[in-house]
């Protein structure tokens, strides 16, 4: 079986990345094959790395409240790109009436603070698309 | 004595740790403290090592200073709220600025989108400083300005306004955080390389002894290495070593130790274990006043002196059942107190969530308040000095940090130690261990893997719209049209200059800050000279 490619990325400003090494280093104990894009990445740079990587997943770490600026960029960038197939998910500081939204769009995972690795794990597990036979 | 007492079989089978890790006996006693030295190691307060705390008279002479964090918006909503803090009963300010100013870029940057005014406030041209500080006497309070990379821009504009206010510079009292050291390991607020960054540093530290000698010219910071997923162990050690590197810069750019040490003040976690916070502090003091007196042989006491600001940890908050976190921040201020700090930052029960509302902020200055006027603690000094197990604590960590003192000296000091990414692989690997034992429910955190409550009623928080970004970037474009071009662009030209070349750029900075130069012109024109540093990525 392929393993499952995720790319973790810390969009805008904000450089506490403590969760987002965290989760990189969860999911890559979980078998998954992690690419960490490291700080201050655009959507454009993100969604390029999705693109370069053959990315499944795409992993947001957002704590600054740019979330409702930074999602939708990604998301009409994903579609631009013929990507819609990749699972997005972001986690964060996400005040509860921005959730929806997020929904909405197309984020389909959102973890808040205290969210446990293993149900961010199970989630991608249950929600990634099949990888096409090779 | 340690065996008068023999533990149950199931009882043998758990492991005592501290959130850190560190293993805990079932009791101490005074074999633990076998090889301490009372004079030596403890001393009464106010003597050296000053363990027991900097003053003799601890908080009875003077409470600490409760000074709140606050910053949001544009700078006439922060404006409001510094001076309902001060109403309040706040002894000091505390500027939180926003990601577009702590990462020296204007508004209209592309990377400045949805952040302007969200984590702080936003701070573009000294007109913004005038603002924050409307109707406050510069001159009459204590400001303590959370800004690293930009740090010689922002106190540059408030030196401007202090001017304009007609206060004296020799007066002027504050801090700036100005620790670039623990940006590049933990908080990754940077901007130029760590050589040239360290300039900036040791420029401030010249400029103030002349000009602005009460200023406290860096508050290096354990804070963010903590928040970032370090053992306590490690906030000490790399925090302090960072100061040895400031000092060690400051010493070899011609500066005598004791011109400078005196202003140089810290900044700590108080984190949720009890007694190992007690006991960092407490290590903190002593392991300082040692390398001042005997690594840098300086000879004014002040220099020797430790004195430190806290702040609750944010980390430890949680979105869960949010009205915990204000038993959780009572316990750490409590930790603080009884560790001795100057000053404290309580943080706010909704920080999980969103920047603090009003009541919020209220509420948290106000669990200070029972600690310093209810409790009792503050009557004797170091109350918990001499207990078996606190002292035994404070002889591990201070092993402990030097053991880490030694590892980096080794490197070549922190500078180095930070290009191997040493510290930093430190800090991820206790953090992912923390999360590991936090998954395993080694360690509870209730509301969230345990005592988990379903169908919490949400409670009100704030929500920062976008009318701050819009009324600055219109500000923006009004001050690029009737400020004098030219005189911006000429004090920029003399800041290139000075930066090329080997003078303090503190002065050529007054000359843009009076000209109302950005935060992201005066950084560009330090981009063009020195480049921006790039970190390569490590998990």
């Amino acid at each position: 079986m392929q393993k499952i490619r995720v790319v973790i990325a810390k969009p805008g400003l904000d450089g506490h990345d403590r969760g987002a090494k965290v989760i990189a280093r969860a999911l890559r104990d979980a078998g998954m094959e992690v690419i960490y894009t490291g700080l201050r990445q655009t959507p454009e740079q993100i969604v390029g790395a999705a693109l370069q990587e053959d990315a499944d997943v795409i992993g947001m770490s957002i704590l600054s409240g740019a979330h409702m600026h930074i999602c939708p960029r990604v998301m009409d960038l994903l579609k631009e790109k013929g990507l819609e197939d990749v699972l997005v998910v972001v986690g964060g500081i996400i005040p509860d009436v921005d959730i929806p939204k997020l929904q909405q769009m197309g984020v389909r995972g959102i973890f808040l603070p205290g969210s446990p690795m293993q149900q961010i794990i199970d989630f991608i597990h249950q929600n990634v698309r099949p990888r096409a036979e090779v | 004595m340690k065996t008068a007492v023999a533990p149950t079989a199931d009882k043998a089978e758990k492991r005592f740790t501290t959130i850190s890790g560190r293993p805990i006996e079932r009791v101490y006693t005074a074999e633990d403290l076998r090889g301490l030295d009372e004079r030596r190691d403890v001393n009464d307060p106010g003597q050296f090592p000053y363990t027991r705390g900097i003053h003799p008279t601890g908080y009875r002479g003077k409470l600490w200073t409760m000074r709140q964090f606050a910053g949001f918006g544009a700078p006439e909503e922060t404006n409001q709220r510094f001076k309902d803090l001060l109403k309040a009963g706040g002894g000091g300010l505390s500027v939180a600025f926003d990601l577009p100013t702590l990462m020296g870029r204007d508004p209209d940057h592309e990377l400045s989108l949805g952040e302007v005014g969200k984590c702080g406030v936003s701070i573009v041209s000294l007109q913004d400083m005038e603002r924050l500080f409307d109707g406050i006497e510069l001159g009459r309070i204590t400001t303590s300005m959370t800004i690293n990379s930009p740090a010689p821009m922002i106190f540059a504009m408030y030196l401007a306004v202090a001017e304009q206010q007609g206060a004296d510079w020799k007066t002027l009292s504050g801090t700036i955080q100005n620790d670039i050291l623990k940006e590049f390991i933990a908080q990754k607020e940077y901007i130029f390389p760590p050589r040239q960054s360290m300039r900036l540093i040791t420029d401030i530290f010249a400029f103030c002894a002349k000009e602005v000698p009460k200023w406290n010219t860096i508050s290096v910071s354990g804070y963010h290495i903590r928040e970032a997923g370090s053992t306590a162990a490690q906030e000490l050690a790399f925090t302090l070593r960072d100061g040895i590197e400031y000092v060690q810069y400051g010493v070899d750019a011609g500066l005598d130790v004791d011109s400078f040490a005196p202003q140089i003040s810290f900044f700590f976690n108080s984190h949720s274990d009890f007694f190992e916070e007690i006991a960092k502090f407490r290590a903190a003091r002593k392991l300082w006043a040692e390398v001042m007196r005997d690594r840098f042989k300086a000879k004014n006491e002040r220099s020797w002196k430790l004195r430190f600001h806290t702040q609750t940890a944010g980390v430890s908050l949680t979105a869960q059942q949010p009205y915990n976190n204000v038993v959780r921040t009572a316990l750490q201020a409590l930790a603080a107190v009884l560790g001795g700090t100057q000053s404290l930052h309580t943080n706010s029960l909704d920080e999980a969530l969103a920047l603090p509302t009003a009541e919020a902020a209220t509420l948290a200055l106000r669990t200070q308040q029972i600690i310093a006027h209810e409790s009792g603690v503050t009557a004797a000094v170091d109350p918990l000095g001499g207990s078996y197990f606190v002292e035994r604590l404070t002889l591990d960590m201070e092993r402990e940090a030097k053991q880490y003192f030694d590892v980096i000296d080794r490197m070549g000091g922190m500078v180095e130690a930070i290009e191997h990414g040493f510290p930093q692989m430190e800090i991820a690997e206790a953090s992912y261990r923390f999360q590991q034992a936090v998954e395993s429910r080694e360690k509870i955190i209730v509301g969230v893997n345990g005592y988990v409550q379903e169908d919490e009623t949400p409670i009100p928080i704030l929500y920062i719209d976008e009318t701050t970004a819009e009324r600055q970037l219109a500000r923006l474009e009004t001050l690029r049209k009737t400020r004098d071009g030219g005189r911006v662009r000429a004090a920029l030209d003399a800041l290139k200059e000075t930066a090329r070349g080997t003078g303090n750029t503190m002065y050529p900075l007054m000359d843009c800050v009076r000209a109302y130069a950005t935060v992201g012109e005066m950084c560009d024109a330090l981009r063009d000279v020195w480049g921006e540093y790039e970190e390569v990525p490590l998990i």
